[in-house]
């Protein structure tokens, strides 16, 4: 059985929702997330699988039948957020999951989304990844979107934490009529630890209608402004819940005489509490589980009577630039200590916080074993033995001149053609880019460009710059990759290869878009595939050829099934 | 259990695909009915696909971080024998070192003997053994997908894991799909004989 399904039935099969309550599971974060979801009795589910988000789609999938909720795998995050909208609207309890680069595909309706308010609450999942271990492009903090789009957004340190605020959520959700973002990160998401189960709220079949209401779902000017107005309001209300919630708390307040106090949320908070522990020190700490509103009041408070202040943070300083800002108003002499020793750049580690603490307390402590420093060389990810890009690229080498070709690349498993071994990767960017930025590359020089896409980043966002390159008239060679699956995420189906039953035919979409250069190949057959590439690369038109080969390690799963 | 501070850190290294989190779900899982707090920390998606892999597993009294500080590793489970060096940072003189002799090549690199891997870690620590884990299941049970099994049994029936060897066993019967039991189960006797 799923862990995450304990309790749903009592010990004769019969539903009992008090079942093995305070019983203690070991959870993933992003299991705990799911957990806190059921326990909240969500309605809808969508999402967007990217890492470290990925689990919350993966054990929805398996397991929304059982738990009786409606979930989808949508075509990328701004579809999946806007369903999630027309579930509030239309009264569902609705929760949606993505990676950090998720919010920035959905940021359009994110904005209107908070300005109209939701009828089913709504929490959103938004996973970042600090140190890059499984994100390209860039090492987002997706924090200040809260000051974007004024939304609140809550930070979990644990799984027990991500299954508590995931029911917080919903609870403020509910109460003020917002969406509400839970923010995570990789060390929080792929956390495990024993998690306490509480009671799991039966969701409500899906009797709700969409009311009709222009004033709510419509914003127009010179409504839309009226409701920015009544957002603020919103939002000076949920800081006065935020200044009275439990989890912005002051865990002791003993050391006072020292005068000296530490601010930090999310994982950040378990180094900090870690450190402590070894120094036997007990300074008062200052967790803070909202980043957005902060409780203002708490946090002056807090520093008042300090000489100094240590603010233990992930990436950019966010907190303490607010903390600055407060401190100005009610203690003016506060020396505030963050980012000067603590870097902005990658996840934090234990052991830098230890120190950055000592330094704080005048302790000494010195980072253990640096002297054995032995290089060995690093081991990079690599397609897989029988992966079908391995035929892609060797056709690609024997077609065309390497040197004589750019090459784009994108956000999947062939992220790793820029590897090395390979080095067919000339430019990366985000999800769909490849083909934009080939169109653009194409206007400005004559030189050859081969542009890969993968078959699941297509459907996210590879047709409209598809449609572009016809339109806007360049010549691109755009090879599709398609190996029937969200492979890098852990295989999730596509609207290309659904769960079961026939999937949308990507050569009819191409076909429809106008291109007229199109083939799809095996890529097995490989003379083929070569001299399809010689053809198309001498076109003047955009030219697409479709890779169809299957996933192998798919292709392994499936015959192990069977 | 070390008894000044309470607490048993284990880093398993080893390459994306050699079942780190398995080995670090029963752990967790046996340390728990043991009593214990824990927390452990993994990675997913573009960190495995054959790269270099890490994951923590921490339990004690009270344990609040996820992740090892640097040198604080009480064990070290590696699941190739080259990989153990890159947890040197995580090692003091105090570490054990568990070391699977298998080699999974580092492409265009030359191969680490074992008297390189045994002589730099032993300028850390005295407590290192490499076992040809892979080599023993192979021969014995016919696969070597169990070394990790094998190592992490082994380490507990040497008492260099401070957790009963039964409660391993119980966390194997709970996590190990039952079409693999029955293989986990034979892994976990090979290595009571060989302790």
């Amino acid at each position: 059985m799923e862990p995450v399904l304990s309790n749903q039935t009592g010990p004769e099969g019969k539903p009992s929702a008090s079942y093995g309550v305070n019983k203690k599971i070991i959870l993933l974060g992003n299991e705990a997330i799911v957990r806190g979801a059921l326990e909240s009795g969500v309605q809808f589910v969508s999402t967007y699988p990217g890492t470290p988000a990925s689990e919350i789609g993966n054990t929805f999938f398996r397991i929304a039948k059982d738990a009786g909720v409606y979930f989808e795998f949508s075509t990328n995050e701004k579809v999946a957020l806007e369903a999630g909208v027309g579930a509030s609207f239309s009264g569902l309890k609705t929760l949606v999951a993505m990676k950090n680069f998720g919010l920035n595909v959905c940021l359009d309706a994110l904005l209107p989304f908070v300005y109209t308010g939701t009828n089913g609450p709504t929490v959103i999942i938004v996973a970042d990844d600090p140190s890059c271990h499984s994100s390209a492009q860039s090492e987002e903090n997706s924090r200040p979107i809260a000051y974007l789009a004024h939304i609140p957004v809550l930070e979990p340190s644990d799984p027990q934490e991500c299954k508590d605020f995931a029911k917080l959520g919903f609870q403020i959700s509910d109460k003020f009529k917002i969406p509400v973002i839970i923010r995570t990160t990789t060390r929080v998401a792929h956390q495990r630890m024993p998690v306490v189960l509480g009671e799991w709220k039966k969701n409500l079949p899906f009797e709700d209608r969409f009311i009709k209401n222009p004033k709510r779902w419509i914003t127009l000017p010179p409504r839309v402004l009226e409701m920015k107005k009544e957002l603020f309001e919103k939002i000076e209300k949920i800081k006065e819940f935020s200044e009275k919630s439990a989890i912005n708390q002051v865990s002791s307040s003993k050391f006072k005489v020292l005068r000296i106090g530490i601010i930090t949320s999310g994982v950040s908070y378990l180094y900090t509490k870690e450190a402590l522990k070894e120094f036997k020190l007990d300074l008062p700490v200052l967790k803070l589980g909202f980043f957005y509103p902060l409780p203002e009041k708490k946090i002056k408070n807090f520093i008042k009577g300090l000489k100094k202040v240590l603010i233990v943070e992930e990436l950019e300083g966010f907190l303490e630039a607010e903390i600055l800002r407060l401190a100005k108003e009610s203690n003016c002499k506060l020396e505030i200590i963050g980012k000067k020793i603590l870097s902005a750049v990658g996840e934090l580690k234990p052991e830098q916080v230890t120190f950055a603490i000592a330094k704080l307390a005048n302790t000494k402590y010195q980072i253990q074993n640096t002297k054995y420093q032995i290089q060995i060389p690093k081991r990079f990810p690599q397609l897989c033995p029988g992966c079908p890009y391995w035929l892609v690229i060797s056709a690609v080498k024997k077609a065309v001149d390497e040197k004589e070709v750019i090459f784009g690349g994108e956000i999947g498993c062939y992220m790793l053609f820029g590897n090395a071994a390979i080095k067919m990767q000339d430019y990366l960017s985000c999800m769909g880019s490849s083909v934009g930025i080939a169109h653009g590359i194409k206007k400005a020089t004559k030189q050859k460009l081969i542009t890969f896409v993968g078959d699941s980043s297509f459907f996210h966002a590879g047709i409209p710059p598809l449609i572009n390159t016809v339109f806007n008239k360049s010549n691109p060679l755009i090879i599709i990759l398609n190996n029937q699956t969200t492979a890098m995420t852990g295989h999730q189906p596509h609207p290309g290869a659904p769960a079961s039953g026939e999937g949308i035919k990507i050569e009819e979409i191409v076909k429809a878009c106008g291109v007229k250069n199109l083939k799809v190949i095996d890529p097995i057959n490989q003379e083929e595939f070569i001299q399809t590439i010689k053809e198309f690369i001498e076109k003047d038109e955009v030219s697409v050829i479709i890779a169809r080969r299957i996933c192998a390690l798919l292709a392994k799963k499936q015959n192990e099934k069977k | 259990m070390k008894k000044n501070n309470h607490e048993f850190n284990i880093l398993i290294c080893g390459t994306g695909g050699q079942g780190l989190i398995t080995l670090l779900q029963i752990i967790a899982d046996a340390a728990l009915s043991e009593g214990y707090e824990v927390r452990t920390s993994e990675l997913h998606g573009l960190s495995q696909r054959g790269g270099s892999v890490e994951v923590h597993i921490r339990f004690g009294k009270k344990i609040y971080s996820p992740l090892i500080a640097k040198g604080k590793a009480d064990l070290v489970l590696s699941l190739e024998m080259q990989e153990s060096l890159r947890a040197v940072n995580f090692a003091s003189q105090k570490t054990s070192f568990l070391i699977n002799k298998q080699v999974i090549p580092i492409p265009s690199e030359k191969p680490l003997t074992e008297k390189e891997v045994s002589t730099n870690l032993k300028k850390i620590t005295k407590k290192v053994e490499i076992i040809p884990a892979a080599e023993i299941c192979e021969k014995n049970l016919g696969t070597n997908v169990v070394s990790g099994i094998y190592l992490l049994s082994l380490s507990a029936f040497k008492k260099i894991l401070p957790l009963k060897p039964d409660s391993i066993l119980n966390s194997i019967r709970k996590i190990i799909p039952e079409k693999y039991l029955e293989l986990n189960q034979k892994t976990f006797e090979l290595a009571r004989e060989h302790k």
